[in-house]
C-alpha cells in the first residue's frame, strides 16, 4: 500500500456486502408475498404463470448467467493488469444487460397488449388472485429490471475509469464492488425465473 | 483483517462454473416441464439454491473471503429463513 493515498479496500467491500444483504431482504420480502398469495390463490397463480413465456424467461436466464461470467472474468483480468480485456468484458456484460432489457420489453408489451397491467380494466374484472399475481409479477420483475439498468450504468462508468487507467491491478475495489452488485442482479433472477415462469 | 493478496480466480474455473449454471438451468426447465406435482416446486427451488450457491461462492468470491463476511452472509440467510419460516407457521396452520 502506497502511503500518499488513503484507501480501505476491505472496508469498502464490507460496506458493499452489507448493502447487498439489505437487497436480499428486500427481494426476500417480495418472495414472501409471492409464497403467501400462492397459498391463498393456487388456481389463479397457476393460470397466471402459464401466461408467461418460459422460453423468453429461459433465454433471459442464459443471458444473465453469461453477463455474470463476463463480470467475474473482468475482475480476474484487472487483477492480472489486463486493462483492455477488462474493458471488453465489461462491454460484454453491458451488452447482455441490453439484451435482457429488450426481451423484458417484448414480454411486458405483450402483456400490456392483452390489457394486463397494474390497475387495468381486464384485471379489475377478473378474479382477485389473478390481479395479485400480475401485480407481484410486475413489481418483482420491475424492481429487478431497475437493478439491471442501474448495474449496467454503474459498470459503464467503471469501464471508463479502467480505460482511463484510474482503476488498475493495484486499485480495483470499485470494479470488484460493481461486479458484486451485478452478481446480485443475477442471483435474484435465479429465483424469480423458476417462481414465476416454471413452477406454476 | 490484514490486507492480504487478493485471490485471483482463473478464467478456466469461472467458465467451468458458468457451464455448471447452464446445465442446472436446463435441468430446472426439464423437471418443471413434466408433471411431477408438488415435487417440481421442491426440485426447482433446490436447483435454484444450488445455482445461487455457485454464484455466491465463486463469482462473488465468498469462498475466498474471511470469517467476518461468511458469518454476515450466514446471519442474513438465517434472518430470511426466520421471517419466511415464521410467516408460514401462521399461514399454513391458520
Amino acid at each position: 500500500m502506497s502511503g500518499h493515498e488513503h484507501r480501505d479496500d476491505y472496508g469498502a467491500k464490507l460496506g458493499m456486502w452489507l448493502f447487498l444483504f439489505t437487497e436480499l431482504l428486500l427481494f426476500g420480502g417480495l418472495f414472501l408475498l409471492y409464497a403467501v398469495y400462492l397459498k391463498r390463490y393456487p388456481h389463479e397463480f397457476a393460470s397466471g404463470g402459464k401466461q408467461l413465456n418460459w422460453v423468453l424467461g429461459s433465454i433471459n436466464t442464459v443471458i444473465l448467467l453469461t453477463s455474470s461470467l463476463a463480470a467475474a472474468m473482468a475482475v480476474t483480468s484487472i487483477q492480472r493488469g489486463e486493462a483492455r480485456r477488462t474493458v471488453a468484458l465489461l462491454g460484454g456484460t453491458i451488452l447482455c444487460a441490453g439484451g435482457f432489457m429488450v426481451i423484458k420489453y417484448v414480454e411486458w408489451s405483450a402483456k400490456f397488449g392483452h390489457g394486463i397491467y397494474p390497475g387495468s380494466e381486464h384485471l379489475k374484472a377478473g378474479p382477485p388472485g389473478e390481479s395479485v399475481f400480475f401485480s407481484l409479477y410486475f413489481l418483482s420483475t420491475g424492481i429487478h429490471g431497475l437493478h439491471v439498468v442501474i448495474g449496467a450504468i454503474l459498470l459503464g462508468w467503471i469501464a471508463l475509469k479502467v480505460r482511463g487507467g484510474e482503476l488498475n491491478a493495484g486499485n480495483n475495489i470499485l470494479l470488484e464492488n460493481g461486479a458484486l452488485y451485478w452478481h446480485l442482479v443475477d442471483l435474484i433472477w435465479i429465483f424469480i425465473f423458476p417462481l414465476y415462469y416454471l413452477i406454476l | 483483517m490484514d490486507q492480504h493478496q487478493p485471490h485471483i480466480v482463473s478464467n478456466t474455473k469461472l467458465i467451468g462454473i458458468w457451464l455448471a449454471l447452464l446445465v442446472l438451468t436446463a435441468l430446472t426447465v426439464a423437471i418443471t416441464r413434466v408433471e411431477l406435482g408438488g415435487y417440481k416446486v421442491v426440485g426447482a427451488l433446490t436447483v435454484a439454491c444450488a445455482k445461487a450457491g455457485l454464484v455466491i461462492a465463486v463469482f462473488m468470491h465468498m469462498k475466498y473471503e474471511g470469517v467476518l463476511l461468511r458469518w454476515l452472509l450466514f446471519l442474513t440467510l438465517v434472518t430470511l429463513a426466520i421471517f419466511i419460516g415464521f410467516t408460514f407457521f401462521d399461514v399454513l396452520y391458520r
